[in-house]
């Protein structure tokens, strides 16, 4: 309770800096996310159309998933110059960093739009076509809402590791939330280590719940 | 614009089809699935492609709607090449049922009945009202407008996918063992509403099953197939009475037994040995069909019943091994 309080105190009397690493924290998970989702729900979206390259992209980024994060980011660091001039109007590291959780986010959108679209019954697509829905018509009014629980369960994922994993931003000095807990650790203060660690969980937290919602939303109910 | 204008065929009959010469080997196989199949179905008949699981119904049906392209042949619907039309737009005039309903879960009743409407862009209340129109038809609430499939009953999901096939009024349906996967009593249900649905709209009906008593309830015209070939094309007493070769006949064979048992007559079949004053026993006058007898002690459970004259007295009783032999006497004459 102590610790609580202390790490409240750090919170009241550094205000500015803890919204600034909140700030940077939440802007580099967002930014991460829905440029991983730009990049690579079209990609699950090909591997799930494709059943000669499909099982491939699905096996390599299943295969890529054990690479820990914080591998990702000291594996891009030397590149640091080149990523960083792909985002010019950002800093470097911050760059970087989105570049790495970005990659990050990957595996769970692709194995998911992938799952998602391929669990749809062929027979449900099949009548879809003899309705008279042209092919795109198919995908986009039946085969994608029919995968929309799947694909948000990839997101919900991906949000979370993102929001995690964003923490380790601070160790290339992109700033965040994990500003206070590299601080923390070096330091021994506990209660610094949880002004990071409990606005990160409740963060991600927050993204569980909302997105496990929409998931529930866009589910068509069973046998009631 | 009045709802009658988006449906161009109320008050007209059902479309030809023709098939001329159509194949279909799929790759791979080393036979056809459709083999040289020439078959011409008239407006408004309700034809049943019979045949068991494997000799190709499917295919031929799915070929009318262009789910599956011939390898050879030629399919005209009113004298059109179907290979001329768009698919998506030959398919939208032709109302298309199967087994698994393929109703769309996750879209509600209503939406599941506008598809087709809404495909051809009809406007809003046209849409609602037509649903509503489509409800009455095939005998659901109103209130199910707003469900979803899995809050359904299979047979009402089935009438849902019915709903779904009639909803701008297609002059040609086909329907792919359409009750396949419901139980009896929905079955003979569903069947009965099918005909009368047939008898008002009028529609050219192609209807798939493996189940020889259906097709028997419901075909102007039966159409047999075995490996993908035509064996047998005629009215369902002409496949009963007059079957082709023996593989119809044996296809005809479970059903026909007791069909012929509603040949006989209680009258003929009487066991006079029988204690004839036997009280209590269900009661049939002798001039009832022994498939009636058979489904009367069968309802009530009892060993035999008392068969009676036109008066009412009795003249006799009859319980199953009486049927038995009655039926297997007539059916060694034939
Ligand atoms: N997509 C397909 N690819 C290869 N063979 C098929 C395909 N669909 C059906 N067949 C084969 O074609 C034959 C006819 O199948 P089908 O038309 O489904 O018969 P039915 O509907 O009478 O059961 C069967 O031997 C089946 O195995
Ligand atoms: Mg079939």
């Amino acid at each position: 309770m102590n610790l609580l309080r202390e790490s409240w105190d750090y919170i009241q009397t550094h205000q500015d800096r803890f919204l600034e690493a909140l700030r940077v924290h939440v802007e580099l998970s967002v930014y991460s996310l829905l440029l991983a989702m730009i990049v690579f729900l079209p990609l699950g979206v090909l591997a799930a159309r494709s059943n000669r390259i499909g099982p491939a992209i699905v096996g390599f980024v299943s295969a890529a998933r054990v690479v820990p994060s914080i591998a990702v980011l000291f594996l891009l660091y030397p590149y640091r110059r080149e990523l960083g001039d792909l985002a010019p109007f950002w800093p470097t590291s911050f760059a970087l960093a989105v570049i790495a959780l970005t990659l990050l986010a990957g595996p769970p959108l692709i194995i998911n739009a992938d799952a998602g679209l391929r669990a749809v019954d062929v027979s449900i697509l099949e009548n879809a076509r003899g309705l008279g829905m042209t092919e795109w018509q198919v995908f986009s009014r039946v085969q994608v809402p029919l995968a929309l629980p799947v694909a948000i369960a990839g997101i919900r994922t991906a949000a979370v590791e993102v929001i995690a994993s964003a923490t380790l931003a601070a160790f290339i000095g992109a700033g965040g939330l994990g500003r206070f807990i590299t601080s923390g650790l070096t330091l021994y203060d506990y209660s610094l280590l949880l002004v990071g660690a409990i606005p990160v969980t409740l963060l991600a937290l927050s993204a569980e719940l909302s997105l496990a919602g929409l998931e529930r939303l866009v589910t068509p109910p069973a046998t009631t | 614009m009045p709802l009658s204008d988006h449906l161009p065929n109320s008050g007209r009959h059902g479309s030809r089809i023709e098939f001329d010469r159509v194949s279909r080997v799929y790759s791979g196989a080393d036979h056809a699935a459709v083999s040289d199949v020439i078959l011409t179905i008239e407006p408004g008949r309700f034809v049943v492609l019979l045949g068991p699981s494997g000799c190709g119904k499917t295919t031929l049906l799915k070929m009318v709607n262009r789910l599956i392209e011939p390898t050879s042949g030629t399919i005209r619907i009113d004298g059109e090449d179907i290979r001329q039309m768009n698919a998506a737009t030959l398919r939208r005039r032709i109302g298309y049922v199967i087994q698994q309903t393929g109703l769309f879960p996750h879209m509600r009743i209503e939406e599941n009945i506008a598809v087709v409407p809404r495909l051809l862009g009809w406007p809003k209340e046209s849409i609602s009202q037509r649903v509503d129109e489509l409800l009455d038809l095939i005998g659901l609430p109103h209130a199910y407008r707003r469900r979803y499939p899995a809050q359904l009953s299979g047979g009402e999901q089935q009438r849902v996918g019915l709903a779904r096939a009639l909803a701008v009024d297609p002059s040609m349906m086909l329907m792919d063992e359409p009750f396949g996967a419901l139980d009896a009593i929905t079955r003979l249900r569903l069947q009965d509403e099918l005909l009368a649905i047939h008898r008002q709209l009028g529609q050219t009906i192609l209807f798939v099953t493996h189940d020889i008593d259906e097709a028997i309830r419901l075909a102007d015209e039966i159409v047999v197939l075995r490996a993908g070939q035509v064996i047998q094309h005629g009215s369902p007493l002409d496949i009963v009475t007059a079957p082709a070769d023996d593989f119809v006949r044996d296809l005809v064979g479970g059903g026909e037994a007791l069909r012929r048992l509603s040949l006989i007559d209680a009258g003929s079949a009487l066991n006079r040995n029988g204690n004839v004053r036997n009280e209590g026993l269900p009661a049939v006058t002798s001039d009832a069909n022994l498939r009636t007898v058979l489904n009367l002690l069968l309802q009530t459970g009892t060993q035999k019943v008392t068969v009676t004259d036109e008066n009412g007295a009795p003249v006799g009783t009859l319980g199953i091994p009486d049927i038995w032999s009655a039926g297997l006497e007539r059916g060694t004459e034939s």
